[in-house]
């Protein structure tokens, strides 16, 4: 399909709090996306109209209970047939960090083994505890599978921010190399935290921001079209959004971020 | 006889026997009910019932007590002041207001009218500003006050029917290492004050997804009585959406959370001076904080405005439905009908009157014609937020508030708003402070260290990382600098996306020179917030101020208010920076005596392109550096007379002419972008600007103070490198625009004052060419960033 024929759907609920500046990174592809509230689909909104789907960031229902466990909740239960086929049609499912909590806790990831009734994973409160708002660095881990990062070079490390309190990714402790060794072996690894060099974090603060296992920042679904990363690529979009861009000579005109949008893009211009 | 009686309806309504009560019995009701009026006032009240033959009800006397109270009214500000030298008529228009009125600009669209005030922007937009006071609720309740503050300032946003873009945030504890054995009874220690402050914050704007980007923390013995809260929040509005057209039969729409009993008094509460009783007397005037709640309320606001559905808005604050449904109606020349009945609650048994001025949390009254209201309630439905018509406005400018039927309140809505005018008196005590005199120490590093490590200076990092301050994505320059997190002088963000404009945000703000002369203080505050906004590209600054005051019933108090206002008047004039916006906090007083006068300047300014928005850090290793503005001995109330046991007597003056063409030459040289780094000189002075903008960039450099443009015979090394002299700043330029930058710094005092190095040290010469300083950029960076941790 061409690009400006793709339709994203940007879900919120009450809570969700960047819907906005997600729509504004894929409209500046040249993409049509729709800020559409869980409600007006319940409502009669077809799902299967779009051909993407995105949970973007924010404190859905104030994260009571856990972080995204309530949104997850309801999209299982009042949109879990739609969902099924949406899945099932190949469209890429994102979510960026609430969203990630909302795909890790309605058992669309890690899917080891197709989408799962209870988490097989957790996005844990923050160690050292806390809301932290900073720039990190994520090294790619995918061998390919994940569609959401073909665009990216291989060794390179992307700078992004992140901002959460609970984004500690794991596992049961009883199943940590077992499932660990899935990932693995399934290419769902896609995302870990290092530093400049693109050092592995070793689980070190702050390089690891969170505490999150084996330096987990994102991962996808086996068949790669599912992806949940903590991160904030719609942040990191823009030159001027960077940290430290009044040191360049030149301000640069996008960001890192800008690349996930784009690999997204082009698998549905490609695929459909 | 009972000065109460019960009314014969079947639910709690009293009327008052006001007609024969004595001044004693008058003020004796005012206590019992908890209206913080005062005789004169009640007498008031007295005479209009009097008048109409009846006793006024509880829900009356309730309306009115919230309407003219210190905190809805500003009284003070609004009153005569009798000084040694006559009367002022009123301290906002004579000083405050003036300065607007006589710049006149025509980019400021409404001020002091609104809930905020409201400057043009770009492309059809503008922008709106407000900062407001929640000083009294965070020392009871340091989260649920300092939460509330923030929802509370958002609300006044959304109340000119704008987006919140942006959250500030200006706070003021207690020395977090107060003894506890000097704690009086009631007093919280500091510290706790402190992380209560900061999570409710951060849970309020990070929740509702709306960025934390200027503020800053200051401690001071003062405030361990009297914690200082300033919250203070951005939007932006079409100006086409600006909608206040509310006419008679328009329907009052209460959206938003239900009505509680959280929040009863507040205004009262606020308007009063702390004691060991506040905490069981008051804690019910706490609001209780739901932000996400007002993040939906917030979505279908915005639909609402763009789609031109309402006719008038406000917010719910102070005061409850009492003052919104007032004043909405008196702006529009209407009056009201409200059914109490109809206010949805969160528990049953609330008298009338408890409803009535409520302060719970996340709700605001919109009014909406008849023919729009299916629309407006189908847009509340869809993002699940409570919206119910509890009446209409009308055409007979009274007050009407029935209950289940019963009439409640019969008052016109002039009678509410003509409050007999209050009447404070000042007299201006000097302080007899001495300079101190102490031997010039032979070497200096130790001496930055300590200042770059105290507490006023130090990294907030910690505290700033809990705040979201990218969320929406918007904010180009950010409180954080760069790898090494260095302290931006203002936050800039591009709000459109269409359109390169930026929008500047930075605070000045100088308790301890307050506690020398107020008026300094304030003119200082002025210039700081203005220097910030220039350092980084701003320009056409507006500014909201806003005091934190002692009781202005006590004339020395009332006294340094008027000497901030004159210097208000006097700085902002010749500064060009006209006032759109303001509040004030008087009664913080506590066991321990009354809050160090303090002024809170915030100002708003804009860039052209945010692109050439210059950061503090520094760039280059061989670049020159710049020292622009003149030093005086000014170190009354400076970090380094701190450090040292002192307060000092000469507190940094302004000298405005000369502030205002500096200003002007820097945003010049950035415009030309010739300035590779600007950064301002405030707490610490020299020293301290020059240690952040070396271990942010993480180049070293050789600082010469001979070069140091001063006042004829300055001659110690330590009052150079710590005066805190007002309108300087350091500039950091390529050798080859050096024409360039001196050509554009023709007006004003400057010097080359070193040269940056990839050696990551900082050497300061002193004026007879001996070392003074020297170190290395991690220690510098170690000292500034140990103190509360990164």
């Amino acid at each position: 399909m061409k690009k400006e024929d793709i339709k994203v759907c940007i879900m919120r609920v009450g809570g969700t709090n960047c819907d906005a500046e997600t729509k504004r990174a894929f409209e500046d592809l040249g993409v049509k996306a729709e800020v559409v509230h869980l409600n007006q689909i319940i409502k009669g909104k077809n799902l299967l109209n779009y051909d993407a789907l995105v949970f973007p960031g924010g404190f859905s229902f104030g994260d009571y209970v856990r972080a995204g466990a309530i949104w997850a909740k309801g999209i299982v239960a009042k949109l879990g047939r739609d969902l099924k086929k949406f899945v099932e049609q190949e469209k890429p499912v994102l979510g960026i960090c609430n969203g990630f909590q909302v795909l890790v806790e309605a058992g669309l990831l890690p899917g080891l083994d197709g989408t799962s009734k209870y988490p097989q994973a957790a996005l844990a409160t923050n160690e050292p505890i806390g809301y932290r708002c900073i720039w990190v660095h994520l090294k790619l881990e995918n061998s390919g599978r994940c569609i959401f990062t073909q665009k990216i070079p291989k060794e390179k490390v992307l700078r992004v921010p992140i901002a959460h309190a609970e984004g500690r990714f794991m596992f049961l402790k009883e199943k940590e190399s077992e499932y660990l060794q899935r990932l693995y072996d399934s290419d769902q690894l896609v995302f870990r935290y290092c530093n400049e060099k693109g050092e592995y974090a070793d689980g070190r603060y702050p390089v690891n921001p969170n505490g999150a296992f084996h330096d987990i920042a994102g991962i996808c679904s086996p068949d790669g079209k599912i992806f949940g990363l903590m991160p904030h690529p719609e942040r990191a979009y823009y030159g001027w959004q960077l940290h430290d861009w009044t040191r360049r000579t030149r301000v640069p005109e996008y960001g890192d971020g800008r690349l996930i949008f784009e690999s997204m893009t082009e698998y549905l211009t490609k695929k459909f | 006889m009972s000065l109460y009686v019960k009314r014969d309806v079947p639910f709690e309504l009293y009327e008052t026997r006001l007609a024969s009560a004595s001044n004693e019995k008058l003020l004796q009701v005012s206590k019992e009910l908890g209206l913080g009026l005062n005789l004169e006032e009640m007498k008031a009240i007295q005479k209009y019932f009097s008048v109409r033959k009846r006793n006024p009800t509880d829900v009356e006397l309730q309306t009115v007590g919230q309407t003219w109270s210190e905190h809805c009214y500003h009284k003070t500000f609004k009153g005569d002041v009798v000084t040694e030298k006559g009367i002022i008529k009123s301290l906002f228009k004579t000083y405050i207001a003036k300065v607007t009125k006589e710049l006149n600009p025509d980019w400021c669209l409404s001020v002091f009218e609104d809930n905020a005030g409201i400057i043009d922007f770009d492309k059809g937009f503008a922008v709106a500003a407000k900062v407001e006071t929640h000083n009294h609720p965070s020392a009871i309740e340091p989260f649920g006050g300092a939460a509330t503050g923030v929802g509370g300032v958002i609300r006044d946003i959304l109340g000119v029917w704008a987006e919140p873009i942006a959250c500030t945030d200006v706070l003021g504890f207690g020395p977090l290492t107060y003894e506890h054995d000097k704690l009086p009874v009631g007093v919280k220690h500091p510290k706790y004050i402190f992380r209560g402050v900061v999570a409710g914050i951060g849970c309020y704007g990070n929740n509702m997804g709306i960025p934390t980007v200027n503020g800053a923390i200051y401690f001071d013995e003062s405030y361990v009585g009297n914690v200082v809260v300033y919250c203070g929040c951005i939007g932006i509005l079409p100006k086409n959406k600006f909608l206040k057209n509310a006419k008679p039969s328009d329907i009052i729409l209460l959206v938003g959370g239900k009505t509680g009993r959280d929040g009863i008094h507040g205004v009262t509460f606020a308007s009063a001076e702390l004691t060991e009783k506040s905490e069981e007397i008051s804690r019910s005037a706490v609001q209780i904080a739901n932000p996400i709640e007002e993040e939906k309320l917030k979505r279908a606001i915005i639909e609402v405005r763009d789609r031109g559905l309402g006719s008038a808005i406000t917010d719910l604050g102070g005061g409850g439905l009492s003052s919104a449904v007032g004043e909405t109606a008196k702006r529009s020349g209407c009056g009201a009908h409200v059914e109490l009945e109809k206010v949805p609650l969160k528990h049953l048994g609330m008298a009338p009157w408890e409803i009535y001025v409520s302060e719970s949390q996340e709700r605001m009254l919109l009014l909406v014609p008849e023919k729009n209201l299916r629309d407006v309630l189908e847009i509340f439905a869809n993002e699940d937020v409570e919206a119910t018509p509890i009446g209409r406005f009308t055409k007979d400018e009274m007050l009407k508030i029935s209950y289940h039927g019963y009439k409640v309140v019969e008052i016109e809505i002039e009678f509410l708003f003509n409050p007999p005018k209050a009447q404070r008196t000042a007299k201006w005590k000097p302080p007899s402070y001495e300079e101190p005199s102490f031997p010039e120490p032979e070497g200096l590093t130790r001496d930055v260290l300590e200042v770059l490590s105290s507490p006023n200076v130090a990294s907030k990092e910690s505290v700033i990382r809990t705040y979201d301050h990218e969320v929406k994505g918007n904010t180009a320059l950010k409180p954080l600098q760069g790898r090494y997190a260095g302290p931006s002088d203002a936050a800039v963000l591009k709000p459109l996306a269409d359109s390169w404009k930026g929008l500047v945000i930075s605070c000045g703000m100088n308790p301890n020179y307050g506690r020398i002369d107020p008026y300094w203080m304030a003119a200082s505050s002025i210039d700081e917030a203005v220097r910030n906004n220039t350092a980084v590209g701003g320009r056409r600054i507006a500014l909201l101020d806003n005091f934190t005051w002692g009781n202005p019933e006590k004339p020395d108090r009332m006294s340094a208010l008027v000497r901030a206002c004159q210097a208000c008047y006097q700085f902002a004039k010749g500064l060009e920076t006209p006032f759109i916006s303001g509040k004030d906090s008087l009664y913080n007083e506590s066991p321990l005596g009354p809050v160090t006068p303090t002024l809170l300047i915030t100002a708003v300014g804009v860039i052209p392109d945010v692109r050439k928005t210059v950061s503090m850090d520094v760039k280059q290793a061989g670049n020159l550096i710049y020292i622009v503005g003149q030093t005086y001995p000014e170190l009354g109330g400076s970090e380094y007379y701190r450090m040292k046991g002192f307060l000092g007597k000469a507190v940094p003056k302004v000298r405005v002419s000369q502030a205002g063409i500096t200003m002007k030459s820097i945003v010049e040289a950035i415009d030309l972008d010739i300035v590779e780094a600007c950064h301002d000189l405030s707490d610490g002075g020299l020293a301290v600007a020059i240690s952040e903008m070396a271990f942010t960039g993480d180049y070293g450099i050789d600082l010469y103070l001979k070069s140091v443009p001063r006042l004829k015979g300055m001659q110690r090394n330590d009052f150079i490198l710590f005066s805190e002299s007002n309108s300087r700043f350091l500039v950091e330029v390529k050798e080859k625009r050096r024409r360039d930058f001196e050509a554009s710094m023709e007006h004003v005092a400057f010097s080359v004052v070193g040269r940056l190095k990839r050696e990551k040290r900082l050497l300061v010469h002193g004026i007879d060419d001996k070392t003074i300083v020297d170190v290395s950029l991690a220690e510098l960076r170690n000292a500034w960033k140990n103190t509360f941790g990164g």
